[in-house]
């Protein structure tokens, strides 16, 4: 499965490269990951229908992650990928929001990467 | 002859009672000098109705009299000199009478000369009396003069005393006025430390949310590695127990492990500098001028902003621009004062995109651009611009005075740009200017000495 990670942390590429390094050897998962919501529909329209899960972060400077989400899930070619929230305000506006706008998922940080990888699995 | 020595005798005697005053001054004078008055009116009627020769003598007694006691007596020193003006007609009166008396003959050949004689010496008399009468006067003015004087020298201290008791009064009243002024100058001092207090405090609460943010992303960080650096190492003694040990994969392990580490020092430190730049923040010490990375600073205060912002409004949304000179250098600046200017700069820039978003213009994209850059050997500039609503030139006089704000009550302290433009021109001796387009766009440039 090929998972695009969305966060202008570029720190967070290590860390998922680390966290999932027994499924990446294995290649249960490839991870691709972009610096913005900008850089990430880019790269979407470069590798169409690749990426069947989106993770992305919400807050980040220019595009947001739900402006992203709104983006994809209204204009990307069927079937559309699953789309994951992250975001460092738990709060319930932005929940709902995304939501509404069709996230297949909500998680706060800082991620709990066992709950991730359960998520993760459970998509497959 | 008589007529003479009574008008000597009455006049002299009217000199002496108005010189010396003697109807207050001496009233026992006064009575003797009315009786020789009297006497001399008596003696002047005798003269008329008795033909007799003693009278003469009698004359001549009352006038040596009179001028002997002028002359010797103390009450009557100021008079003393009568005699100079009758004594030569009384000598030669009494000179003519003893010598008529003793030689009839001799008399008679000298009696001419002595009658002229008697003539000149009355002259002398009326002459001196003249005088004398006009010395008088001529003292008398004087004396009035120097009264009058007194008068107004007396008239003159007491307006002096009065005008002094004013002064003293109008000082007295100065003096508190200035004290009360001192009082009022010390409490605006206070209050104005109070404000610029507050004004730190409200921005502190402005960059609360992004400080959160901020901490809590390297604190992730932080966490994260060092968990998946247990992780790196369970493998890690995994492998190493294994029959066929795969050198390759330990060491990959190892290097990573480093990497972690290093991550954790890097956000660890991100962490520390975001609480340091927080406290300094709040810090009311005056603080010092350090060489300082303004990019850093740019870059750290535009992130904190930009955090704070989307911590309280979640609609809230900007592209950030930086663009920075590298070749920028350390300045030396008072860096939590300078952050001050930088954060209230973007937070204002945020306040402009945001109020134009509202306005729900199609396809409008907020966006801050702050850049960095050096002009000279002696000079830089921080550029902060944005695409927001601009500033009306109605106001644009306006906003580097304290208390004046476009935002509503109780949103704006109206202290930002007053304080920003105090730090820039008088703490640092640079200048704070603006170029703005309304609808359009607002750019702010900092430009400080090196």
């Amino acid at each position: 499965m090929k998972v695009l990670v969305v966060d202008d942390e570029t720190d967070v590429q290590i860390l998922f490269e680390q966290r999932f390094r027994r499924e990446i050897r294995a290649g249960e998962l490839i991870f691709a990951f972009a610096h913005s919501g900008e850089k990430a529909l880019a790269y979407l329209n470069e590798h169409p229908s690749e990426y069947v899960l989106i993770l992305s972060d919400i807050n980040m400077p220019g595009m947001s992650g739900l402006e992203l989400l709104r983006l994809i899930k209204t204009t990307y070619p069927a079937p559309p990928p699953v789309v994951m929230m992250i975001t460092a305000y738990g709060d319930s506006e932005s929940h709902d929001q995304a939501m509404q706008l069709g996230a297949d998922a909500f998680l706060t940080k800082p991620l709990d990467f066992n709950n991730l990888k359960e998520k993760l699995k459970s998509a497959l | 002859m008589e007529l003479a020595s009574f008008l000597i005798v009455f006049f002299m005697v009217r000199y002496i009672r108005t010189s010396l005053q003697t109807a207050v001054r001496f009233p026992e004078w006064e009575k003797i000098l009315v009786i020789v008055q009297y006497a001399a009116s008596g003696l002047l009627a005798a003269d008329v109705f008795l033909d007799s020769s003693i009278t003469k003598w009698l004359w001549h007694i009352l006038l040596l009299g009179m001028v002997g006691a002028a002359y010797l007596l103390k009450d009557f020193r100021p008079v003393r000199n009568v005699w100079l003006a009758v004594g030569p007609y009384i000598l030669v009166s009494l000179f003519k009478d003893i010598a008529r008396l003793i030689d009839s003959d001799f008399y008679k050949s000298i009696s001419t000369v002595i009658e002229i004689a008697e003539v000149f010496t009355l002259v002398w008399l009326i002459a001196t009396w003249v005088s004398t009468q006009r010395q008088q006067k001529a003292l008398e003015k004087e004396r009035l003069k120097r009264l009058q004087e007194e008068e107004q020298s007396r008239i003159i201290a007491g307006q002096n005393v009065m005008l002094e008791q004013l002064v003293a009064e109008r000082t007295a009243e100065l003096t508190r006025q200035k004290e009360e002024l001192e009082q009022t100058l010390t409490e605006l001092k206070a209050t104005q430390d109070q404000l610029i207090q507050r004004e730190k405090m409200a921005s502190l609460g402005e960059l609360t949310a992004g400080i959160a943010h901020e901490i809590q992303n390297p604190l992730n960080f932080v966490n994260n590695f060092s968990e998946v650096s247990v992780e790196l190492i369970e493998e890690l003694k995994e492998e190493r127990r294994r029959e066929d040990r795969d050198i390759e994969l330990e060491e990959e392990l190892l290097t990573d492990l480093t990497q972690n580490l290093q991550k954790i020092t890097h956000h660890g430190k991100r962490a520390d500098s975001i609480v340091k730049g927080m406290l300094q923040h709040s810090r009311t010490s005056t603080p010092q001028r350090e060489p300082t990375d303004l990019n850093n600073l740019a870059d750290e205060y535009l992130r904190l902003a930009y955090h704070g912002l989307r911590a309280s409004d979640k609609s809230f949304n900007a592209t950030l621009i930086m663009d920075f000179d590298e070749h920028l250098g350390k300045v030396s600046v008072v860096p939590q004062d300078m952050g001050r200017v930088l954060l209230n700069l973007f937070t204002n820039a945020f306040y402009a995109t945001e109020q134009k978003r509202k306005t729900g213009l199609a396809g409008y994209q907020p966006t801050v651009q702050v850049s960095t850059k050096r002009l000279s050997d002696e000079q830089i500039e921080i550029r902060v611009r944005d695409n927001g609503c601009g500033i009306p030139k109605t106001v644009l006089n306006k906003i580097y005075q304290p208390f004046f704000t476009t935002k509503p009550t109780g949103q704006g302290t109206g202290l930002g740009l007053s304080l920003s433009y105090d730090i820039v021109t008088k703490g640092h001796g640079g200048a704070l200017t603006v170029e703005t387009e309304e609808g359009e766009f607002t750019e702010f440039i900092i430009q400080l000495p090196t």
